[in-house]
């Protein structure tokens, strides 16, 4: 109170005009402001340098505290990814829960899990294919027991699925072609099944990975269906593992996987080998692809689509993932 | 109808907005145009008197048009729904057309004729493959890419994989196949040291390849087992060498069942009893599967034989373990007389 009436007085004494006394403002609120572009950087470098320096710093103290508290220290400090941070999903199941495990008793694959069939595939490809769809093909025939690959001399779909429930078979799937290379698989499970689109990326065969496919036995593989979190995921998993048989011969010690990661769907073949309990040696053979879910249809190609991705609505979010 | 000379003169003439003129040819662009072509008797803005064919969603229409309703343009047009059946649309066409001029009958049925075939041809594609061409829009696909990369790192696939198998391991899937002692798991009442279970578990391990071993037939074919698995995999010179020397004795002991080491006696113990029984049980399944493996790996680069009857050949732990020099050493130990074990020192 007293400073602005010696203002007053000052000024009705003295006749000047003295500037009231401001709080005062930093020079700059953001480096930004400043138009001089060398004085910026230095000033930029010099901020990063200090944040730096105090990151060391906090690292250290914390890693002192850690040591001087032994068994007590705060438990590490994980790094985000974009998993942990994944948005949560209404959908997403943890692997015992009873209405997942009541429902799933009772879907379409039922039949597959109680084993009372076998999985006859049958794999067709577009019209004309080319040689490295052909020999996609093949490779396909032989990961998956109990396959057979047929020419699709321009059948429809439709058709295709009435024949091939009619001679007995249990899943259907099509290698679709495009620039000679094949990019999607569609996966039909036949006895009014649901359909679903994958996009295929990446295809390698045997030969590429150098590795000669005469080391593939005819044993029967494990299926190794990981990181399908999501209600949805679940569905494509059982739908991925009923081409396999239910039955794997453990002797042969080849493992498919299919491995969930960010909604991509990586597919692998492995000879596995127990070194000892703790350690297992992986040697990977056969073919490898990923493949991305483009839509879930109920029936036998036909009926509602269960799900379908649409980029626009689906793909705004970076953390958002559906399987 | 006086009109239509005027409107004709000037069309032709100078501008009309449903022409297109092309080299050859000039075109209406009018939809109630019947021949598609600019024409003094086709064009529909120069004839009062018109009638036109037109289909909409796979009905076919007859339009028709008269001088006398030239001033009502909302009401000009009458039409006429067509029969589905081909021949009564056309008796359908010479009525309402009856006292027209010959050139409308003519175009009319023709145009009909026209739009009927494509009308059919367009039901028997859709009867059967329709493919659906889907775009890919260059920079979406290239961020798909992208993030496949990502996620390919982020995965971590051989360790999910790894995992997974020894999660099945643990939970017992291969009880039968591989015979890794579930005591190394479940917490030893004895108090005893750890290092003798997994003394037992390698112990396991060479029992079976001890008997198996007796089928083996020929130094050649070991030789061959030996580079090829030392390529395959790699072998742990430490832990190898250090068993070796132990291992050589156990060998003896299985042998006649009685020795016993001192340092390990109460292991050999634990040995003799326990795994004597699962020696007897395993015994007969064991020396078929170790034969088979033998061949097999020799003659990897041979295909079908191998392939065909490997259904019942299995690949115990037994196999992984002869990767190194630690396994071939007992291999060579157990007919103690043979000149064997020279060679692999």
């Amino acid at each position: 109170m007293a400073a602005p009436s010696e203002e007053i007085e000052i000024e009705e004494t003295q006749e000047e005009i003295v500037p009231e006394i401001r709080p005062c403002k930093p020079a700059r609120s953001n480096i930004s402001d400043i138009k001089n572009k060398n004085k910026r950087k230095k000033l930029c470098i010099e901020l990063k340098r200090k944040k730096r320096t105090e990151k060391i710093k906090e690292k250290k103290d914390r890693k002192k505290e850690a040591k001087r508290l032994g068994d007590d220290a705060p438990p590490k400090k994980q790094p985000h990814t974009i998993e942990s941070l994944r948005e949560k999903d209404e959908t997403m199941v943890d692997d015992e829960d009873d209405e997942l495990e009541q429902e799933e008793a009772t879907d379409t694959f039922a039949s597959y899990f109680s084993k009372s069939y076998v999985p006859k595939v049958l794999v067709t490809c577009s019209d004309n294919p080319h040689t490295k769809s052909i020999a996609f093909i093949r490779e396909l025939c032989r990961m998956i027991p109990n396959s057979q690959p047929m020419w699709r001399k321009r059948s429809s779909i439709n058709k295709m699925i009435k024949r091939a429930t009619a001679n007995g078979f249990t899943d259907v799937v099509i290698v679709n072609e495009d620039k000679r290379i094949p990019n999607g698989l569609l996966v039909v499970h036949l006895p009014e099944g649901p359909t679903a689109l994958f996009r295929l990326s990446n295809p390698k065969l045997c030969k590429e990975i150098h590795r000669d496919h005469k080391e593939i036995s005819g044993h029967r593989p494990e299926v190794i269906l990981n990181n399908f979190k999501t209600r949805l995921g679940r569905v494509v998993a059982r739908m991925l593992g009923a081409l396999f048989h239910y039955e794997p011969e453990f002797k042969g010690r080849r493992a498919c996987t299919f491995h969930n990661q960010r909604d991509y769907i990586f597919f692998r073949h492995h000879r596995y080998e127990f070194k000892n309990q703790e350690r297992v040696k992986l040697r990977e053979m056969g073919p490898r692809f990923t493949l991305r879910l483009q839509w879930l249809q109920q029936g036998a190609f036909e009926g509602d689509y269960e799900w379908a991705l649409k980029r626009h609505e689906m793909e705004t979010s970076r953390r958002k993932f559906f399987l | 109808m006086q009109s239509d000379d005027i409107t004709w003169s000037i069309i032709n003439k100078t501008f009309c907005s449903f022409k297109i003129q092309t080299k050859s040819q000039r075109f209406c662009r009018n939809e109630f145009n019947l021949t598609g072509l600019c024409s003094r008797s086709a064009c529909p803005l120069a004839n009062s008197q018109y009638a036109t064919i037109r289909e909409e969603k796979g009905i076919i229409y007859l339009y028709m048009r008269t001088a006398e309703r030239a001033f009502f343009p909302a009401k000009q047009w009458e039409k006429v729904k067509l029969s589905r059946n081909f021949v009564k649309a056309l008796q359908q066409i010479d009525e309402n057309l009856v006292f027209w001029k010959k050139y409308f009958r003519q175009k009319c049925r023709q145009r009909l004729l026209k739009i009927t075939q494509y009308l059919t041809r367009m039901r028997k594609i859709k009867l059967g493959r329709q493919k659906k061409l889907i775009p890919i829009k260059r920079k979406v696909d290239l961020r798909i890419k992208r993030r496949e990369e990502k996620a390919l790192v982020a995965a971590r696939i051989d360790n999910a994989i790894e995992k997974q198998l020894l999660q099945r391991l643990k939970d017992g899937t291969y009880e039968r196949i591989y015979n890794f002692p579930q005591e190394a798991f479940s917490v030893r009442v004895d108090g005893k040291e750890e290092e003798s279970d997994i003394e037992e578990e390698e112990l396991d391990d060479k029992e079976e390849e001890v008997e198996t071993d007796e089928d083996v037939v020929g130094e050649l074919e070991k030789e061959v087992l030996e580079e090829e698995r030392r390529e395959e995999m790699d072998s742990d010179d430490g832990e190898e060498e250090d068993d070796t020397d132990e291992e050589r004795e156990f060998v003896a002991d299985f042998e006649e069942s009685d020795e016993e080491d001192e340092d390990l006696e109460d292991a050999a113990n634990r040995m003799s009893l326990s795994s004597e029984e699962e020696e007897d049980g395993d015994s007969g399944d064991n020396e078929n599967e170790g034969e088979s493996d033998l061949e097999r790996e020799q003659t990897k680069i041979s295909d079908s034989p191998n392939k065909k009857g490997s259904l019942k050949r299995s690949k115990p732990p037994q196999v992984i373990k002869r990767r190194g020099r630690a396994r071939l050493e007992v291999e060579y130990e157990e007919p103690e007389t043979s000149t064997k074990v020279k060679i692999t020192s």
